[in-house]
């Protein structure tokens, strides 16, 4: 296995009074998929947020391809995350007013690459991911899964070291979410992106390479979970 | 120690045929844990915990009981005057107790209808104050390496045999979402089976 691209180290989050992370510890390799899964309300878009240096943690640090987000000004975490991270949410969260090219163009444009070689990569991506037709198209008049494909695009378009997945196939059915899912995970590799995925769906987890589960802000990585210590603590 | 107590709610939580796939040797070893019975009261034991309205035969508890003493796994502790089996006292011996422990700790195979083994395995495991979260998280690995095999499988083959990797693969997905269940409900579940 690569080195870690990415590592969380005793990372603890509350929102007031309420922890949402304990003592979090986590490492994912360079190029790996990873699986975050857990109940609802167990903190791990909270850890995905954090990892993602959209969250800061309370105490604990996040290491990014060998430097700490945690040291870095806002000015250069924004950077990290617009230029080096790629973004997938549960619904979309595209530009309702832009159409599909430009919502994919976009994270170029705000890296000051040139309209036309933003334009570029965003066809040749969007062509990858089935979407040739659909350029003009605004997000309204998309499918829940036609919206997600191209929500992979623009996570994608800026060739990030990281891609981070919210619930990428939560609010599409079956089939729909398993395209979604085939293409994200197919179209990362090709760029040897690192994927951290958070989902509660076991089917989605099972596409991943290692899986983590968060339970009640802790995390249990599986590589640790094997054979059962008879003299434990009952449940 | 642990008190146990028939809920009697458990016979229709159970579905019928429930008791098709449990482990008859350990869940008796389990039952006879916290302190010594009798075949009668074993059964009456299994059946209103486990059973789900398909009694186990008296002649199975005894074949059952005989075998597993003659393995060294449980001993006769005293028996009443009358000789008959029904008079025999047992209790488990500490090689039973490691078989136990051995079953209990064992990630079951992970193939579809597993709720009968894995709840029997969440009873007995809670009653003698074992680590359960433990041997669900155990199972809950176990399973999604073979739903990571499923799925390899499904992207590299034809569609029929795709199909029924799929078939397999939502299978399983409900076990995970019964173990993940189960796993949030362990306080009130033990406070049905021990006081």
């Amino acid at each position: 296995m690569s080195a870690p691209i990415l590592a969380a180290h005793a990372v603890t989050k509350s929102f007031g009074s309420t922890p949402a992370l304990r003592d979090a510890d986590l490492s994912v390799a360079a190029g790996e998929v990873l699986a975050i899964m857990g109940p609802s309300g167990s903190g791990k878009s909270t850890l995905l947020h954090c990892l993602a240096g959209i969250l800061s943690p309370d105490t604990g640090e996040i290491i990014f391809d060998g430097h700490s987000l945690n040291t870095m000004s806002e000015n250069e975490r924004t950077l990290v995350r617009r230029d080096r991270f790629g973004f997938v949410f549960q619904f979309g969260q595209l530009v309702p007013e832009l159409p599909v090219l430009e919502n994919v163009m976009l994270p170029l444009l705000l890296g000051h690459t040139s309209r036309r070689m933003a334009r570029a990569a965003a066809t040749a991506l969007l062509d990858r991911l089935d979407l040739s037709g659909l350029h003009r198209r605004r997000p309204g008049e998309l499918s829940g899964g036609q919206a997600q494909r191209v929500a992979v695009a623009r996570a994608l378009v800026n060739q990030p070291k990281v891609v981070f997945a919210d619930e990428p196939t939560g609010s599409l059915d079956s089939l729909a979410g398993e395209n979604v899912m085939d293409l994200l995970l197919t179209a990362a590799r090709e760029q040897d992106a690192t994927v951290v995925l958070v989902t509660h769906d076991a089917r989605v987890a099972a596409c991943a390479d290692r899986e983590v589960l968060v339970r009640d802000g802790e995390v249990t990585d599986y590589a640790t979970v094997a054979a059962v210590d008879p003299d434990g603590m009952g449940g | 120690m642990n008190v146990r107590i028939l809920p009697k709610v458990l016979p229709q939580c159970a579905p019928s045929g429930y008791s098709r796939r449990v482990n008859v040797p350990t869940t008796l070893l389990g039952l006879l844990e916290p302190e010594p019975s009798h075949g009668y009261e074993l059964k009456r034991e299994y059946d209103s915990m486990f059973g789900g309205g398909r009694a186990l035969p008296i002649g199975q508890v005894y074949g059952t009981l005989s075998r597993l003493e003659r393995d060294g796994q449980i001993e006769i502790e005293g028996a009443a005057p009358g000789d008959g089996p029904e008079r025999k006292r047992y209790v488990i011996t500490p090689t039973g107790v490691a078989r136990l422990e051995q079953w209990l700790g064992s990630p079951e195979q992970p193939e579809p209808h597993l709720q009968a083994v894995l709840f029997v395995k969440v009873v007995l495991a809670l009653m003698s104050d074992r680590p359960v979260k433990a041997y669900l998280d155990a199972q809950r690995k176990a399973h999604l390496a073979r739903m990571r095999e499923l799925t390899a499988l499904r992207k590299s083959d034809r569609l029929s045999k795709a199909l029924l990797a799929d078939y397999g693969l939502f299978h399983l997905d409900a076990d995970l979402r019964w173990i993940e269940l189960t796993s949030a409900r362990l306080g009130q579940l033990k406070k049905e089976f021990v006081r």
